[in-house]
């Protein structure tokens, strides 16, 4: 009895012993794709900050108007969150990749769903990028052209580009993460229906003069308008 | 040539065949067109009593570049008869005339125009060639000689024309293209920007091998590019006094292009140039043939107070966008007289120059959009127009032209304000 109690252990030692050496070298690996991956992960994020600030980022993105909304919430430029962004996703890349040399159970789905997701993430945030910069051109555009129009109040004109834009982008870049789908899609239904109906509503009440207005200039001939005595520029 | 006939030339098969069946000529009259038939044929009978009074043993040919017209303008150019016009003026031209009328595009653009007139003009190795607006409804047979013989004659390379107007027609040219042109390039020319000019052959072959061709804009303002070009080259420049300018009636939405085609053109030149009008100080007159400038004073009907609420209201409404153009003080100073009365309003000369300065520096460095800089500008020129108009309101002739006078002279006195903004930003 005494003896089989004694060789159980022995067995038992043994197989924790074999455990740990078939372990061991898999930890060792997944510390070297550790390492490895932090050194790849800084030089793609050095290589990056020089690419962006080569192509003038921080420039873009204050025209984008994002400078500012990262100004605002105390964050670092742009191009420094941006680089930064790319250094943790691909170091921890890296260390996912080690822990799946671990070969645990359960995780394995978990960080194959993980880098599923990430291309998923990059293209949102492109997406995300470039929907500011448009929402900023066109604001600014529509603002230049109502003023230069003597439209009355360019500036509610120029927020309501700029919001009907960075809603629909926001709907498309949560659709592209798969996050909140359906609840997205019947915010932004519910939003832009109750965007458009204000506008129509605004539309027919306060524009009938302006649309009785552009119709007369339009279709009326003869009529002269108090601006025609502006003097020819050239 | 056939090889570059073939090889290089943009111009259609078509257009090619009918340069060659003319031959070389003496003198190139370019009219670009798009839907001119209401006034088109009447300047092509004045081109040929012009040629006919002042060119009679010259060899010339009439060359129509044409924007996709669709009223008949291309036919009535090329079906006006010679013999139409001699009766009328006695005389008779030893040498046939001929008109040839090409369709560059579907739809009219200024640049592509005046390439193919540079560039039949060059094929056709024409010794003097003028440009002609096919809406100049008072032009006279005068006009063709007074174009072309300062280069037929006098070897000059380019013929600007001055103008009888009034006093407050064409404040943009007045209160910045021509101060700001003559300030940094030191050649004062009047209407650098101008639908009518004579060039020799040399200019014409010298702006059409530049590359800027396809550069996007369609040839905005390719005329004043033309003038800058001669000017930035080195070229004789001259100009020769034409009589009364057209009066064309434009409406408060005509100032943005006329600010693209003008003010835009001249800031992106201002880059490329940059070699040669920082090394400039003060300013020359150009040679004029007849008067200088000729300033009508009757009265006309201006809408002041709008342009002051335009300009007000651009102020209020524009501030983030003039946050990237301008600097705090000139911005501040903007603010504060926007929020003067009508008769205590004054957009002085200097915080005018500083404006203007710093929205070309900022054009250069791109801050926002270049195009939405160009639109940004136009009620602060309004602003501008406003004081012009209430200072020179019961001025006489010379008093306006003392007051433009001593704008350029300030455009001339901060001029190294503008390359300080300029060096520091490179």
């Amino acid at each position: 009895m005494r003896e089989m109690i004694i060789s159980e252990l022995i067995q038992a030692l043994h197989d924790l012993a074999r455990g740990f050496a078939h372990f061991l070298p898999r930890l060792i690996v997944m510390l070297i794709l550790a390492f490895a991956g932090w050194v790849i992960a800084y030089v793609v994020k050095v290589v990056l900050r020089s690419i962006l600030k080569l192509i003038k980022f921080d420039k873009l993105s204050e025209n984008a108007g994002a400078s500012q909304l990262l100004t605002r919430a105390a964050l670092p430029s742009a191009t420094e969150l941006l680089t930064r962004f790319v250094f943790w996703v691909a170091w921890l890349g890296f260390i996912l990749l080690g822990v799946s040399v671990l070969g645990i159970l359960g995780l394995q789905e978990q960080i194959a769903r993980f880098f599923l997701f990430v291309p998923r993430l990059f293209v949102a945030m492109f997406i995300l990028f470039l929907g500011l910069l448009s929402a900023s051109f066109f604001s600014r555009a529509a603002l230049l052209a109502a003023v230069n129009a003597n439209v009355p109040s360019p500036r509610v004109l120029s927020l309501a580009v700029r919001s009907i834009i960075i809603v629909f982008v926001l709907s498309i870049v949560f659709e592209e993460l798969g996050l909140a789908e359906q609840t997205m899609l019947v915010a932004f239904g519910i939003a832009f229906g109750a965007l458009m109906f204000g506008l129509a509503i605004a539309f027919g009440m306060g524009g009938r003069g302006l649309a009785q207005r552009f119709l007369e200039k339009k279709f009326v001939r003869g009529k002269k308008e108090e601006n025609e005595d502006e003097l020819s520029p050239l | 040539m056939e090889t570059k006939l073939a090889e290089e030339t943009f111009l259609t098969d078509d257009f090619l065949r009918q340069l060659i069946n003319v031959g070389e000529v003496d003198i190139l009259v370019g009219l670009p067109t798009h839907n001119n038939a209401k006034t088109i044929g009447s300047i092509v009978h004045t081109i040929q009593s012009g040629i006919l009074q002042c060119f009679p043993r010259e060899r010339a040919v009439i060359i129509n570049a044409d924007g996709g017209s669709r009223d008949g303008s291309t036919e009535l150019v090329t079906g006006a008869s010679i013999d139409d016009v001699r009766p009328a003026s006695n005389l008779y031209a030893l040498r046939t005339l001929h008109a040839i009328s090409t369709q560059y595009a579907s739809s009219p653009a200024s640049g592509v125009a005046l390439r193919t007139i540079l560039a039949a003009a060059e094929l056709l190795r024409a010794k003097a060639c003028v440009v002609l607006s096919p809406e100049s409804a008072n032009i006279e047979p005068e006009w063709l000689a007074k174009l072309l013989h300062p280069v037929r004659r006098d070897g000059f390379d380019l013929v600007t024309p001055t103008y009888r107007r009034h006093k407050f027609e064409g404040l943009l040219i007045t209160n910045l293209l021509y101060p700001m042109v003559r300030a940094l390039y030191g050649v004062g020319i009047r209407e650098a920007y101008t639908p009518e000019f004579g060039f020799s052959s040399r200019l014409g072959s010298h702006f059409l091998a530049q590359n800027a061709w396809n550069d996007g804009t369609g040839g905005t303002g390719v005329e004043l590019r033309f003038a800058l070009a001669a000017i930035a080259g080195g070229y004789r420049i001259c100009q020769s006094f034409l009589g009364e300018k057209d009066h064309i009636e434009r409406h408060a939405a005509d100032l943005v292009p006329a600010l693209r085609q003008t003010v835009g053109t001249l800031f992106s030149a201002l880059e490329p140039d940059f070699p040669v009008w920082s090394t400039v100080a003060g300013s020359r007159p150009v040679p004029t043939t007849g008067a200088d400038q000729e300033v009508l004073l009757e009265p006309l009907r201006v809408n002041r107070k709008r342009l002051r609420e335009m300009f007000s209201t651009g102020v209020a409404e524009l501030e983030s966008v003039f946050e990237s153009i301008l600097s705090p003080s000139t911005l501040a100073e903007l603010q504060r007289i926007a929020r003067q009365g009508e008769e205590e309003f004054h957009y002085s000369g200097e915080l005018w120059v500083k404006t203007v300065y710093e929205f070309a520096a900022a054009y250069q460095r791109s801050v926002i959009s270049r195009d939405h800089i160009i639109q940004a500008l136009a009620p602060i020129f309004r602003g501008r127009a406003f004081t012009f108009l209430m200072e020179n309101r019961d001025a006489s002739a010379e008093d306006v032209e003392n007051n433009i006078e001593g704008l350029c002279l300030e455009f001339e006195r901060l001029k190294p304000y503008l390359l300080q903004m300029w060096k520091s930003r490179e």
